[in-house]
């Protein structure tokens, strides 16, 4: 194993890496070359996937540090992806450090790739790390403005604390299982002491708090609304997809001899009823909460944290299905909520705000938009033929299927319950747009070509892969080991 | 050929996006005709009706064992037939529709394509597809254009929909979970004997979550509000068709496919159902508010067809599905005449202010239209729904004897509010007669009926009576495929 072999398996995030240098020297060398900076980290972004797509199939560098699975080079890809219609977003940003901002993007992109792509806990901390660091300054990057500032320090403070309590669990496996690697991790785990559970439950705190699974959810609202918009986008997509890929490698892996039951009668101790709780909370409270909302972006936020329930279902089940099921539900998530964060950056560009009036009538000023923004809330509220209904369906029957004599029953009845709440609060967006006349806001929303084809593109994605989720159902599944 | 009455309707669904406005009425006119060619050609095709015959089958979702599968007996056909009716007839009473025409009819063609693909589809993944997608149209319909109080309506009725539906969805996920997890196809899942105490907890949450929608009682509150907030084409959709989606999946899935769930749960399936038809006769009967008169007419008629179900012989479900039918065109030219022919000239629909207008001399087509439909609604012989209701009492006979008297003094309250609606609203107090239709001065609008309007009563009219002078003609295709149902006593 020498180095040429470690740069070859590593060339995505090296050329991202040499691309975000280059990106932010430019940035500092022409601070008005905003298009071109824009241009070179989307094309550092295209480059970068065909570079993965040039991996081998399979390989494993220094114990699992950097491994390369089909499963790892889909979602290498499908982050790079949620990256680039970041950067179409941050175009409006207008901000004289344009340059800055993509290398950060472009780095906080490398962060989850080392996320996606190692089966060892030190490399995911490291991952962690990058990403987490690079999102606090996109969080407060709008220097104006005090909610982009309050947004990154809650996002700093609540982050740097669960990254503590993560690797404070990180050290303990370590102490006591003597192995980093999730491969070697896992034959040790069989007596369980109470330490190792203290390890478990820490380890997988920070987690929670990536993926803003309730009661680790309070940084979302201010930060979803607060931050810039494509920081944001970023930020509830590609970060939280990388995160569940690797909880999932980490629970399903690493800790797999602990999952314990979470059945309603039959809980036993272990990550799946630790999960399963998460779960439950992150439904309510997410559900309730938003229902209370009257700004887009602290709904979505809100409603992210519902969302994150859903997913973490997958994960309860367990198994090939139910992470299959997870990976497809987040998948389709990020996309849409990268959508939706599109129509509310162009909503706010124009009208200067995201609260629910800003949308009202978006209709008549630009029935596109409305429509794609509609796409995305039927979606999220689990609506035929979009994908949020599929992702909810093959979610729901995973976890049904997993537990013995349903006893998984609970959980997805109180998902269902959830969808409807959240239902109700998803048509209430709907209805600001569709039914509301408000007469004063009759200026059509301009909207560069390039960021409505994007998000045009994005709403016809949720459509196809609502009516076709074969491909991509079977794409997951059978990449998985 | 049938199959194309889904993709006809929305393919013109999506050309409506892109017409000029003064096109979109005419593209919803020829679609839905199409589409009622299309069903009445089916109908009258000569196949036995018996068999649940396949008409399309492709692999859909491979990694779950899903199908496109659509296929068609005797009963959708016969729900096709009332479905492509009452599009029809729905689209020629909203032809003066002047408010964003096209987003209108696109709405409207939703709901009609979604329901061809509930009575056409042989799986169960693609039936639940369909019958969601039917909600989100329902809402923009009646938030948009609706009437009295429409954003409440609108929510109460697409929140039900929705609950109904995520209860429909834990027994569906149930049902595939306990057929292996490989396939949702309905032939197949007919195979399968699910174990007994399975079907026990599953029936009830399977056949509550359709029930909601064939306004079962005390689910059964979104259907008056949500009648009443609606535009007069929406009213005949919900009337007609929607409610119709609950009570045929009921049947389709809920009962066929666990019919030992079903032996142990009929008896409250009958109490609700018989509940349902006094009940709501009752509240009908002291409503001032026309639309809310036909609204709670809508729950009293959709008690016998729960009623027919829960009977499982062949007499009663038969008699279900004809009522399922005669109540769909009934209840369609009851809210055009409500909704449409009065309201639009009169822009009031309270009971004792059309009392005072005479308005069966001055809407004499109105009126005529509005007596045949009274008619058929309270079970007079000749009209379909003396056909359905009597075949469903027969049936019911024989299971549930207690109800049969029941109901019988149900049906004499469902006359009496009939015949009180009936005599405010045309036949009113003469001392109080003012001679004249009170019109709104702002408004232009004509006081004569329409061409439209008389195409689309005249349309549904000949339904109604062909269906009671000769009910042979649907029972023909009924009563095979009912027969081939596994759950029926012997």
């Amino acid at each position: 194993m020498n180095y040429f072999d470690l740069l070859r398996l590593a060339a995505p995030e090296t050329v991202l890496v040499g691309t975000a240098l280059f990106v932010l020297a430019l940035g500092l060398w022409q601070t008005r070359a905003q298009a071109l900076c824009s241009a070179v980290a989307a094309a550092g972004l295209l480059f970068a996937s065909s570079a993965v797509l040039m991996l081998p199939p399979q390989a494993s560098l220094f114990n699992g540090m950097l491994v390369i699975t089909p499963l790892v080079s889909l979602f290498k890809i499908i982050c790079l992806a949620l990256a680039f219609f970041t950067v179409i977003l941050a175009r409006q940003l207008g901000s004289r450090h344009h340059g800055e901002y993509l290398a950060l993007l472009l780095l906080a992109t490398v962060g989850l790739m080392l996320l996606v792509g190692s089966e060892e806990l030190l490399v995911i901390f490291i991952g962690l790390e990058l990403t987490g660091l690079s999102l606090y300054v996109m969080a407060a990057f709008d220097k104006a403005s005090v909610h982009s500032a309050e947004a990154g320090l809650k996002y700093f403070l609540f982050g740097s604390t669960a990254s503590a309590f993560t690797l404070f669990g990180i050290s303990l496996v370590y102490g006591m299982t003597g192995a980093t690697s999730l491969a070697a991790i896992a034959p040790k785990l069989s007596p369980m002491t109470p330490l190792l559970a203290a390890g478990l439950v820490m380890t997988l705190i920070g987690f929670a708090f990536k993926v803003a699974a309730a009661p680790f959810h309070l940084w979302a609202p201010d930060t979803y609304q607060g931050a810039p918009p494509p920081s944001a986008a970023f930020i509830a997509s590609a970060s939280k997809v990388a995160s569940f890929v690797v909880l999932g490698k980490i629970v399903l892996v690493g800790f797999g001899p602990a999952q314990g039951a979470a059945g309603w009668h039959a809980m036993i101790a272990g990550w799946s009823p630790l999960l399963a709780v998460l779960a439950a909370l992150s439904i309510l409270v997410g559900n309730l909460a938003a229902l209370a909302q009257s700004n887009v972006r602290r709904l979505l936020a809100y409603s992210a944290v519902a969302h994150a329930g859903y997913t973490l279902l997958g994960l309860v089940a367990g198994g090939r299905d139910g992470f299959s099921a997870t990976l497809f539900y987040t998948t389709i998530y990020a996309f849409t909520l990268v959508g939706a964060f599109g129509v509310v950056a162009l909503v706010r560009h124009q009208t200067g705000g995201d609260d629910f009036v800003h949308f009202s009538g978006l209709r008549r000023r630009s029935p596109w938009l409305a429509g794609c923004m509609a796409v995305f809330m039927l979606s999220l509220a689990g609506l035929p033929p979009l994908a949020g209904f599929f992702g909810k369906f093959y979610l729901f029957s995973a976890a049904l299927h997993a537990g013995a004599n349903y006893s998984l029953l609970w959980l997805v009845a109180l998902a269902l319950l959830g969808s409807l709440i959240s239902f109700y609060y998803y048509l209430l967006v709907l209805k600001v747009i569709f039914v509301d006349q408000n007469a004063s806001a009759v200026t059509p929303v301009r909207i560069d070509s390039l960021q409505r084809v994007s998000i045009v593109f994005l709403a016809a994605v949720i459509v196809l892969l609502g009516m076709f989720p074969g491909g991509l159902v079977w794409k997951i599944s059978s990449s998985l080991p | 050929m049938i199959a194309w009455t889904i993709y006809v309707t929305f393919g013109g669904a999506l050309l409506l996006l892109f017409l000029p406005h003064f096109l979109a009425r005419w593209m919803a006119l020829l679609t839905t005709l199409t589409g009622f060619a299309i069903s009445l050609n089916a109908f009258f095709d000569g196949t036995d009706g018996a068999t649940f015959q396949t008409i399309v089958q492709l692999p859909w979702i491979r990694a779950l064992g899903f199908e496109y599968h659509l296929a068609v007996d005797g009963i959708s056909l016969t729900m096709c037939l009332v479905t492509s009716l009452t599009a029809v007839s729905a689209v020629l009473f909203s032809w003066d529709v002047e408010e964003r025409p096209n987003e209108f009819f696109f709405w409207l063609l939703l709901v009609v394509g979604g329901s061809y693909g509930v009575f056409l589809s042989a799986d169960l993944f693609l039936l639940f597809v369909f019958y969601e997608l039917v909600i989100v149209p329902k809402y923009f319909l009646i938030a948009i254009w609706g009437s009295t109080n429409k954003e409440y309506g609108a929510m109460k009725l697409t929140l039900y929909s929705f609950f109904g539906g995520a209860l429909a969805l834990i027994g569906i996920i149930a049902i595939y979970v306990a057929a292996g997890g490989q396939t949702l196809d309905l032939q197949q899942l007919a195979q399968i004997q699910f174990a007994p105490p399975f079907q026990r907890w599953v029936f009830p949450v399977l056949f509550l979550g359709f029930a909601v929608l064939a306004g079962i009682w005390p689910l059964h509150t979104w259907a008056p509000t949500g009648h009443v907030a609606a535009p007069t084409a929406g009213s005949m959709l919900l009337a007609g068709i929607v409610m119709k989606l609950g009570a045929y999946a009921a049947l389709r899935v809920a009962l066929n496919l666990l019919p030992l769930g079903f032996q142990i749960w009929s008896k409250w399936i009958a109490l609700l159902g018989v509940i349902g038809i006094i009940y709501a006769a009752g509240v009908a009967l002291r409503q001032r508010d026309l639309k809310f008169v036909i609204g709670y007419s809508s729950v009293s008629h959709m008690g016998f067809v729960l009623l027919g179900l829960a009977t499982a012989n062949a007499l009663g479900v038969g008699g279900a599905v004809l009522q399922m039918f005669s109540h769909g065109v009934i209840a369609a030219l009851l809210f055009a005449v409500a909704g449409r022919m009065i309201y639009r000239r009169t822009h009031t629909r309270d009971l004792d202010a059309l009392s005072a207008m005479n308005l069966s001399h001055a809407l004499p087509f109105a009126a005529f239209s509005f007596v045949i439909a009274s008619a058929a609604s309270m079970g007079i012989p000749g009209f379909s729904g003396f056909a359905a209701e009597i075949t469903i009492l027969l049936g019911t006979w024989k299971s549930f004897p207690v109800a049969v008297l029941l109901t019988g003094a149900g049906m004499v309250l469902v006359a009496a509010f009939t015949l009180r609606a009936l005599k405010k609203t045309f036949f009113g107090d003469v001392r109080l007669q003012q001679g004249r239709v009170l019109t709104d001065p702002d408004s232009n609008e004509q006081s004569a009926i329409s061409a439209a309007e008389k195409w689309g009563a005249g349309l549904l009219i000949c339904a109604t009576l062909a269906a009671g002078i000769y009910p042979k003609l649907l029972l023909d295709r009924i009563m095979p495929a009912v027969e081939a149902m596994r759950f029926l006593k012997p």
